[in-house]
């Protein structure tokens, strides 16, 4: 025997192995259940009548004609609906002086952006809803809106709520180490203003929510694609007058998550309002076109960065202002703030620099409320840190790959901080690095980048390292005051047949919870995969848990359930050891028997172990009982989050010509610890460097200076598909955390957050013949004529 | 609203329904015959969520009025899974993780098997050309791409040894 195993190291593990998610028969053939496919007897649709203007005063609503409207159930307005839903403000105490005005379930006397809804139109179809819309009359007395987070702080722009006394929700500042100092002890400095346009989720499925308020029994089910339901049930329950126990919240298939389903929509809160004030189920379903304008929108940063650099390439300092719009409210529960706020801490992270200044200013204004979507605030942190860093190789004549090795922190440092207060247990960003340059051969694209601008073509290799928060601690939102569980349980029992269920408070969006939940428990037990069925998205029916965001379903959900598989194969090999008059230490469970310890020796099988516990209980000794069902709970508690590394790099051409960009390969190295499947991780990695390169090249919530979105449908707003798109390779290098047994970290968001970072350096370096440094995304053809200087081609 | 009599084939099945002329085909076969394996991301022809075959096209089904399919033979996910017909897709798809959310993947299944109907030899760039009018918002497409591939060569491998 070679040295002691690790607990992973099970017979038969499936850890870290490729196998095909459970369930996903039923999605290839069409015959999974979203909530868009639901319907519920006596199930009125609701359609909302929303705000055409961004500010706006609402005179009068007349729903006199619509009330009479074929097939209508009722029409309510926004003041009426105040009777059944309370509203809500979305600050958190740790968010040192955030503040946000009241929002309500639908505008009771003024719309704050353009399509926020103002009232209610429920009838039998969504046809006659829709119908029936259109004669509801609204009043308005139009407001000067504010639009531009640039001058939403000056004096002579108005306050969107008066009693905030201006429009500045929240500001952070930080100073760390001697910044002056290392600016005027510099070789050189770069500085840059980085723009980053708003963009949203567009999930494939819009959102949906069914609600079913039973008044035989006091009970609201609320049928809704969500990626935190115990959080959900809260705030029904919060804002209906309910008690939590008279909510569940049922999450079954959803059409795409990526963070624009984890909060509370002011139109899902009036469904279920509605239901309870009819009486009835209500169901709302979104057209694309009100997604557009509803649908968190995300980013919308301007970012002044400054970097300084000695001659040898040591970097010395990075320094921030970033400035975000963020629509009129902040958004509820998780709060507007996070996106700067993770700017301020993650800028410079992956680098050994100590001193480092930030400022972030949060703005209200009147377009699309604006909140967490998938990287929340890394690929800010990640273009502006890594904007930088390249003009700073610039600067002084290096190579931006020769930089980075030189300034990353090492990967013997750890445990370690940054700066900005982040502890990290364990990162390989040169590791990582050095695995990066090998798989994309980068000396040789580099001679092959020269021998093509000979003959005219201009390709660009970009790099971007980045840190990536993950399996977040109650320091995300619990320590500010949100009843969002940073925690998750897992509770797994083995049924009269030995085959095992699992519940867990994870939810699934197509990530694969279930899958490596599975996988997981499977390992623990040391049972065959076809043996587990896992449970999920259901507060009645799940442990109490935070859901699948904020990558930390691996991480936390894993470990949860890991815990309780190890807790049941305890109890039973208690039963076994009972049954076969031997100590339960002697055994093990190796693919669904019980088998001595260390051998293949099978001794009785799980299906007669349940047999005789279940049936049979009169055959072991009176003083013993069996527990064939275990549960856990898992949460980080050592360090607030599990920081994950890694880098990218993007190889692509800019046809000077046309302003056109090709990518032409993309490469990712990410560490986020145990890998229970490759695949998935790989495929999150990639799903969400797509995501990131959508937001580099293409996605754009495009506003007028009237706060009008000027193109909200999916044939203006532009997505990456597959035709432009290249191929994605990952690479891992594994550095566990230590905090749990199970030693993974997340994944889900990686991809995104360095993607549009090196699109952005891959173009300035295609661009460097011309000496133009452009530090705005989406990088649109236009854009990189402007700044070619051959305005429309 | 006057509402229309109309005689549908779908999946082999005929159906007889009253329904709006405004009303579309996508709407008609999840609302009316609970084929909900038919999806809709957009409902203006941009997505490809709600592809379908029509008379042995691809359509998409947001864009074609049911009225307009009076008579036709149309085949929606649920019909090809029955039948089998791209039951090897489906299991490469699966294999492959080539869906996560799974919203896209009735109707990518629909386009990628149109496209080894028409080209049983395809390359990488052309299965990326040829489903380019579905959106995909979790995959990034490379798995759907290597699936794709997976089973056109396979379907030629077996071609060649019948
Ligand atoms: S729903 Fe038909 S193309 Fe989008
Ligand atoms: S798998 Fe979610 S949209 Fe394709």
């Amino acid at each position: 025997m070679s040295g002691p195993l690790s607990p992973l190291d099970r017979p038969n593990s499936y850890i870290g192995r490729t196998v095909p998610r459970p369930n996903l028969e039923r999605l290839v053939e069409g015959r999974g259940t979203y909530v868009s496919d639901m319907t519920l007897p006596r199930m009125g649709h609701v359609v909302f009548v929303r705000s055409p203007y961004a500010h706006a005063r609402i005179v009068d609503i007349d729903t006199g004609a619509a009330k009479q409207g074929e097939g209508v159930i009722a029409v309510v307005t926004g003041a009426e609906l105040v009777e059944q839903c309370s509203p809500w403000v979305g600050v958190l105490s740790h968010l040192k002086g955030l503040k946000s005005a009241p929002q309500h379930a639908m505008a009771v006397d003024r719309a704050c952006w353009q399509g926020e809804a103002v009232c209610a139109v429920v009838a039998n179809s969504r046809a006659q809803a829709e119908d029936a819309a259109e004669l509801v009359q609204v009043q308005y007395q139009e407001l000067e809106p504010v639009t531009d987070m640039r001058t939403a702080l000056e004096p002579h722009i108005p306050v969107i709520h008066a009693e905030l006394g201006d429009n500045l929700a929240f500001e952070r500042s930080l100073d760390a180490g001697e910044v002056d100092k290392a600016f005027s002890e510099a070789d050189a400095v770069a500085e840059a203003e980085f723009v980053f346009g708003r963009h949203t989720g567009v999930t494939l499925e819009a959102r949906a929510v069914l609600a079913d308020w039973n008044p035989g029994e006091r009970r609201l089910t609320v049928y809704q694609g969500t990626q935190a339901p115990h959080m959900m049930q809260n705030i029904f329950a919060k804002h209906l007058a309910l008690e939590e126990a008279q909510v569940r919240v049922v999450c079954k298939d959803v059409g795409g998550s990526f963070g624009i389903k984890v909060h509370v929509y002011a139109d899902e809160m009036a469904t279920a309002a509605l239901s309870k004030r009819l009486k009835r189920p209500v169901k709302f379903v979104a057209d694309r076109i009100e997604s557009f304008v509803t649908d968190i929108h995300a980013r919308d940063h301007i970012c002044k960065g400054r970097i300084a650099v000695k001659q040898d390439g040591t970097i010395t300092a990075f320094a921030i202002d970033d400035l975000t719009g963020i629509g009129p409210y902040s958004m509820y529960p998780r709060t507007s703030a996070i996106e700067a706020n993770q700017v301020v801490n993650l800028v410079g992270g992956p680098y050994q620099a100590r001193n480092y200044r930030a400022r972030a200013r949060v703005v209200f204004q009147n377009k699309n409320v604006m909140c967490q979507y998938r990287a929340v605030g890394h690929p800010i942190a990640c273009s502006v840190t890594e904007g930088l860093v390249d003009l700073a190789a610039r600067a002084i004549g290096m190579d931006p790959l020769e930089i980075r090795s030189r300034n990353l922190i090492k990967d013997d440092a750890y445990p370690t901080d940054s700066p900005s207060g982040l502890k990290f247990e364990s990162l390989s960003h040169h590791a990582s690095l050095a695995k990066l340059k090998q798989m994309m051969d980068y000396d040789g694209l580099r001679a092959e980048q020269k021998r093509l601008r000979r003959q005219g073509i201009y390709r660009g290799i970009g790099l971007a390292s980045f840190i990536e928060v993950t399996n977040p601690s109650a320091a995300f939102y619990g320590v500010g005051g949100a009843r969002i569980s940073s925690q998750d349980g897992v509770s797994v029992r083995m049924d009269a047949t030995g085959a095992i269920i699992v519940q867990t408070s994870l939810t699934e969006q197509g990530q694969g919870s279930e899958a490596l939940t599975a996988q997981v428990v499977a390992s623990a037990l040391g049972v065959t995969l076809d043996k587990v069925r896992v449970i999920l998205g259901d507060t009645d029916n799940t442990p109490y848990g935070g859901g699948t965001w904020a990558s930390r379903g691996a991480g936390i959900g894993g470990e949860a359930a890991w815990q309780a598989g190890k807790a049941l194969r305890m109890n039973i090999l208690e039963v076994a050891g009972t049954i076969l008059q031997t100590v339960p230490d002697m055994l093990d469970i190796d693919q669904g028997v019980v088998v001595d310890k260390g051998t293949t020796r099978e001794r009785i099988g799980l299906d007669e172990v349940a047999r005789i516990a279940y049936f049979r209980p009169d055959t072991l000794p009176a003083d013993f009982q069996a527990e064939l069902l275990a549960t856990r709970h898992y949460v980080p508690r050592q360090y607030p989050f599990a920081f994950t590394n890694g880098i990218q790099a993007s190889w692509l051409e800019v046809d000077t010509e046309t302003g056109f960009i090709t990518l032409l390969n993309h490469w990712c190295v990410e560490d986020c610890g145990t890998i229970i499947n490759p695949q998935l991780v790989d495929e999150q990695i990639r799903g969400g460097v797509v995501q990131g390169l959508g937001a580099a090249l293409f996605e754009h919530c495009r506003y007028d200076e009237r706060g009008q979105l000027t193109n909200g449908t999916m044939a203006d707003y532009l997505v990456p598909m597959a035709s432009e798109m290249p191929d994605i390779e990952v690479g891992h290098v594994v550095s566990p955390t230590l905090e749990s047994e199970l030693g993974a970290k997340g994944a889900g968001e990686a991809g995104t957050a360095g993607a549009a970072a090196c699109v952005a350096n891959a173009v300035n370096d295609a661009l460097e013949p011309f000496d133009v440094t452009i530090t705005e995304i989406p990088l649109t053809p236009s854009l990189i004529l402007n700044a070619l200087g051959r305005r429309g081609g | 609203m006057g509402k229309h009599v109309i005689t549908l084939m779908v999946n082999g099945e005929s159906h007889r329904l009253e329904i709006e002329p405004r009303a579309h085909l996508a709407d008609v076969l999840r609302d009316e015959l609970a084929l909900t394996g038919t999806h809709i991301g957009c409902e203006h022809g941009v997505c490809g969520a709600c592809t379908i075959r029509v008379d042995g096209a691809i359509t998409r089904a947001c864009l074609l009025l049911a009225v307009q399919a009076e008579g036709a033979v149309i085949e929606t996910i649920e019909g090809l899974s029955d039948s089998g017909e791209i039951g090897d897709l489906q299991d490469a798809f699966r294999h492959r993780n080539a869906l996560q959310c799974g919203y896209c993947t009735p109707a990518m299944l629909i386009t990628a098997q149109d496209l080894l109907l028409h080209n049983p030899n395809p390359d990488r760039a052309t299965i990326r050309d040829h489903i380019s009018g579905n959106y995909c918002r979790c995959t990034g497409y490379q798995a759907i791409v290597d699936a794709v591939e997976t089973v056109a060569k396979a379907r030629q491998t077996a071609g060649e040894r019948a």
